[in-house]
């Protein structure tokens, strides 16, 4: 990449930590990201041990698999076991555990389940079998749901009759909102995540400084924009001026990429949606608008899932809202490993425990 | 799952664009990018353009880094 000396230069960093520290703030700070690929950065370059004691950074429920609930992965797995249809996807939903399955597991038992780069492929998939039924699924926040979206035009367009989208297609805001509400948690601000703003813009987070008072910094993903962002922050939190910033200029435009919210937003509306540990929250999914119907897995395809079952032991819930950290899960690392993974945060390369698991070894 | 990557539009025809990067090349979609140009730092995520990287912007962010080192000194 161009630039990457500069955006990953350890003197830039010292600078900016050095800066954190000097700071005083006269309580305890605590800042959460929200994207996975921020929680992975933020644990590969160690950036949280470089941060000063007032300085507490916790990580949000950014990874999109991980937050999808069982439930979807139930109705996934249920939709496989069909004859005649084909399931297309996004590698990382593979592993996901489901009530009592995953899709690895069944595909292993003979579903045909493919592992697609884009939605694109998946129509082509379609295409090129007239006699199957072939299901996406559509999984990912806004960085993601205009490329699904694309993608069922581009089917509507070319009359492909057997391609479906399966969505759980998920907004930040409203999660942002929730987790604010959720007084156990205590947030001064948010590192705002990157890509999706790429798409949405820096708009639509600034109800979270003006009716919450909430720092708010959109950051990039390397380490020094990571830590300048972290010195915005704390800047806005010691000055008492929580506003929204974009340190993340160089992709991130206040009113996003318009041709990418239109085309997410003629194909997809917004709906209550289930996340993973979190439960229901308004507003927060989007769904297939009627327009597009035909398209919609869940009207077209009927299919009985299994009955609903949680985890035992498990607390990836408490791990994706920033209550707990994996060390204080008793199956982190001695039962749930990346290799035999038990919850979805352990799952996913962004989850919260595969980042701690491989990159943060100084827990006590 | 939102990892996304900056590459260099190569050539492109209708939405559909050659992007490289480290020599690596790719086929990916162009639709949702306004006026691409060849020569563009697109960033790339599930095998679409989201958005140009804005190379004005990056170096300021560049000399932003910089004047705070120099203050720090």
């Amino acid at each position: 990449m161009k630039y990457k000396d500069e955006f990953r230069n350890k003197h830039e960093i010292r600078k900016y930590v050095d800066r954190i520290g000097e700071k005083a703030a006269d309580r305890s700070i605590s800042l959460m990201e929200v994207c996975g690929t921020h929680t992975m950065a933020i644990s590969h370059y160690g950036i949280r041990n470089m941060m000063p004691e007032y300085l507490r950074l916790i990580s949000g429920p950014g990874c999109p698999v991980c937050v999808t609930p069982n439930s979807y992965i139930d109705h996934a797995i249920a939709l496989a076991k069909l004859d005649d249809v084909i399931i297309t996807t996004f590698g990382d939903m593979m592993r996901v555990p489901g009530s009592t399955s995953s899709l690895e597991h069944v595909r292993s038992n003979g579903a045909d389940i493919k592992i697609v780069y884009s939605a694109m492929n998946a129509v082509e998939i379609a295409e090129a079998n007239p006699l199957k039924t072939v299901v996406f699924l559509g999984v990912g926040f806004e960085t993601t749901a205009p490329t699904i979206a694309a993608s069922i035009k581009v089917a509507d367009e070319c009359k492909i009759k057997n391609y479906y989208v399966l969505s759980a297609h998920k907004v930040m805001p409203p999660a942002m909102e929730s987790l604010v509400l959720n007084k156990k948690i205590g947030i001064d601000g948010f590192i705002c995540p990157g890509h999706v703003s790429t798409v949405i813009g820096s708009l639509p987070y600034s109800f979270l400084a003006e009716k919450y008072n909430k720092a708010c910094v959109i950051s990039g993903f390397e380490p020094v924009d990571i830590c300048a962002s972290i010195l915005m922050l704390v800047e806005q939190v010691t000055d008492g001026n929580p506003r929204i910033e974009i340190q993340y200029k160089r992709a991130v435009k206040p009113e996003g990429n318009p041709a990418a919210l239109k085309m997410m937003y003629d194909v997809f509306e917004p709906c209550d949606s289930e996340w993973r540990g979190i439960g229901l929250i308004k507003e927060s999914g989007l769904k297939i608008k009627n327009e597009y119907k035909g398209f919609d897995a869940y009207d077209a395809i009927e299919v009985e899932t299994e009955p609903l079952k949680e985890l035992n032991g498990c607390i990836c819930g408490d791990v994706l809202q920033g209550l707990k950290f994996p060390y204080e899960c008793g199956l982190f690392k001695t039962v749930c490993t990346p290799e035999n993974p038990v919850g979805a945060c352990m799952v996913s390369s962004e989850g919260t425990c595969a980042a701690y698991y491989r990159y943060e070894n100084n827990w006590t | 799952m939102c990892l996304a990557v900056p590459m260099k539009l190569i050539q492109f025809e209708g939405v559909n664009g050659v992007v490289e990067s480290d020599g690596v090349i790719m086929d990916v979609n162009i639709m949702l990018i306004e006026e691409p140009k060849i020569g563009d730092y697109l960033i790339i995520h599930a095998g679409f353009a989201i958005q140009k990287l804005d190379e004005k912007e990056a170096l300021e962010t560049i000399n932003l880094f910089k004047e705070l080192r120099d203050e720090s000194e």
